[in-house]
């Protein structure tokens, strides 16, 4: 399978709050095709426009420009009843005055659908997500983790070509969340719907996505796979959201990056000043006298369990992080000011954009 | 836990003035109350207990029409009042702050500014020259004028259910299908529906107790209650206006329970 085909695509996307001067651009020519079943991130800080993305495929807005299409049809000025689209809202937003099975029934009855067939889907979702004890319940005697839960089975209900989850976890405690996120990865893969999932949340965003697209400012500023994502980050602002991250600096010939820190690595670029990226987990420390080893002086070590942060101080003056394992002994640390050497494989430096 | 707020309740002489506030208030309608069960013809002396006022002031045929007339009329200004101000409240809340928001909030709730004698006459000398004009006399006066001032007291606890209420219901509603139509219908009006009743519970009482837009502009023989009542007072007042002032009583207790109960914040 090459070419999966695509549920969902924002074409030069702008949306832009406010008039003249006072203008915000949530929103900034954002395009992005979204893969039929797959699991899809939308992740960035506070304000970098996810929500506004997810509204604008929702059809709460318009954009101010550019184009939403679902199936290859445009839908950019198609209200949100007409989409067959639906939504986990961040605050569940529940009906009060309805029971849990009514709340689940609300979208069939909205669309018409047989009494008896909705009577059978709402049973099928109270068993999807567990919750058939409570159908006759108001929701407000639920508890967070539940409600969660018949927000996403009201949503599922009218079996939507995407389903639009705005960072629905963020909400509930730590316990809870993990458990919702293997549970949403499980309804994913038994709907087979498409998912977009919005979250600020960089190791929520990697352990349950197909793919990610990483956002600032309005701008997607990458998409791919977790694994890619990770290793391959595209800029600087994708390498230090994900993820710890050292940057380097150096300078290129075009057929080589003499590295600030003192090696000489085969990495082309286009001659002048360049930065680059690696992982701490990727910097390994060796005795000093290791041949072809940087030098290096300990600055501090943090401990953090499982993993040790060696703070490196480079020749240049430049801090490089490692991180290792800490010993099973629980042995010391290396003491601050040791001498050290430090090497990397090449192929975990990856050469930052803009 | 130290509590530096300052408290009234610690104030020297706040009981004195809590109790005296007390029997000021509730000490005279305890007195009307007692009193409509006398036996005997006065309000002040005490002569044994007897339902005769209560059985008096239900054959009497002037109390019937006054009650059937302020029943009506309060249940039709009530109707009306609480329509305007159901879509009062939608236009007022469901919008960000517009400009001239505090003049309409103005418009709306004058009634509860403007002092009734003023609109009394006002509209005495408006609806004068229309009856004149048309020759007709019917309640329609008193319905309408009532509607008019019973608005802001529908208004303000319709408007209050409104703003408390999250908007994100409807987007959701409209996400799952659900026409603008629908979504007023399965979602908002169900929801504001307490502050509905309880607004026109509100207004149906206001109308009920009013004594002077009525005294102005009613025709000969459109007495309500409370101005049969007053019309009574001017004569020999007996312990049947103490009955018919403690069924009103009652029935405002009852209403004004059921409008608390409505208002009262679910957590
Ligand atoms: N209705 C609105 N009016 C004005 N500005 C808005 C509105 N909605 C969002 N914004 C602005 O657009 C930007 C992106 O917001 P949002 O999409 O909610 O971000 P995110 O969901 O990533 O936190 C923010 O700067 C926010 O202040
Ligand atoms: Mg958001």
């Amino acid at each position: 399978m090459s070419e999966s085909p695509i549920a969902v695509e924002a074409r030069n996307a702008v949306k832009a709050f406010g008039q003249g001067a006072t203008a915000v651009k949530a929103l900034d020519d954002v395009s992005v095709k979204i893969k039929k079943g797959e699991f899809f991130t939308l992740l960035g800080p506070s304000g970098c426009g996810k929500t506004t993305l997810l509204r604008l495929i929702a059809g709460f807005e318009t954009p101010t420009s550019g184009q939403i299409l679902l199936d290859g049809a445009d839908i950019t000025q198609l209200p949100p009843n007409k989409r067959p689209v639906n939504t986990v809202f961040q605050s569940y937003a529940l009906f009060p005055h309805l029971t849990v099975a009514q709340n689940i029934a609300f979208g069939l009855e909205m669309q018409g659908r047989p009494k008896a067939e909705i009577k059978k889907t709402v049973a099928r979702m109270l068993a999807l997500v567990k919750l058939e004890p409570m159908a006759d319940r108001k929701t407000s005697q639920l508890s967070g983790g539940q409600q969660q839960r018949v927000a996403l089975a009201r949503a599922l209900a009218p079996a939507p070509k995407v389903l639009l989850l705005d960072e629905p976890l963020s909400a509930l405690d730590l316990k809870l969340r993990k458990e919702m996120q293997i549970e949403l990865k499980r309804l994913q893969m038994e709907t087979g719907i498409t998912f977009v999932f919005v979250t600020h949340d960089q190791e929520e965003a990697l352990t349950m996505s197909d793919r990610i697209a990483v956002m600032s400012a309005g701008h997607i500023q990458q998409v791919g796979a977790p694994r890619e994502i990770y290793t391959r980050p595209a800029n600087r602002f994708v390498a230090s959201f994900i993820g710890e991250t050292n940057f380097l600096t150096g300078k290129s010939d075009g057929e080589a990056v003499q590295l600030d820190i003192g090696s000489k690595i085969a990495i082309k670029a286009p001659p002048g000043p360049v930065s680059l990226a690696i992982r701490p987990e990727q910097v390994r420390v060796v005795a000093a006298n290791d041949p072809g080893a940087l030098p290096a002086t300990v600055g501090a070590t943090v401990y953090f369990g499982t993993d040790t942060h060696l703070h490196l101080v480079m020749k240049d003056g430049s801090t490089l992080v490692a991180r290792m394992q800490s010993p099973a002994s629980g042995s010391g640390d290396l003491a601050k000011g040791t001498n050290v050497g430090v090497t990397f494989p090449d192929s975990a430096l990856q050469l930052l954009g803009d | 836990m130290a509590n530096p707020s300052f408290e009234v309740a610690r104030l020297p002489g706040f009981r004195f003035i809590a109790m005296a506030v007390f029997v000021v208030l509730y000490l005279p309608i305890i007195t009307l109350v007692v009193y409509s069960f006398n036996a005997g013809q006065s309000v002040a002396l005490w002569e044994g207990f007897s339902l005769t006022w209560y059985h008096s002031a239900w054959q009497n045929e002037a109390v019937k029409g006054a009650t059937f007339r302020s029943l009506i009329i309060a249940a039709s200004a009530s109707g009306i009042a609480t329509t305007v101000a159901t879509m009062a409240a939608l236009g007022t809340t469901r919008r960000k702050a517009f400009k001239g928001q505090t003049f309409i909030y103005v418009m709306i709730n004058q009634p509860l500014m403007v002092p009734e004698i003023v609109t009394a006459v006002a509209l005495l000398i408006f609806f004068a020259s229309i009856k004149v004009a048309t020759g007709y006399n019917g309640l329609i006066y008193l319905i309408i004028a009532h509607a008019a001032f019973c608005i802001p007291f529908a208004y303000l606890p319709i408007r209050a259910r409104l703003e408390g209420m999250d908007l994100t219901l409807e987007t959701a509603a409209a996400d799952l299908y659900a026409s603008h139509w629908l979504t007023f219908r399965r979602v908002t009006l169900p929801l504001m529906l307490p502050g509905i009743i309880a607004g026109a519970m509100l207004a149906f009482v206001i109308s009920l107790d009013d004594v002077v837009i009525t005294e102005f502009v009613k025709s000969g023989g459109q007495d309500t209650l409370p101005t049969y009542m007053l019309g009574q007072m001017r004569r020999a007042v007996t312990p049947e206006v103490n009955a018919i002032s403690s069924v009103l009583l009652a029935l405002t207790v009852v209403m004004l329970t059921a409008f608390f109960l409505l208002t009262r914040k679910k957590d």
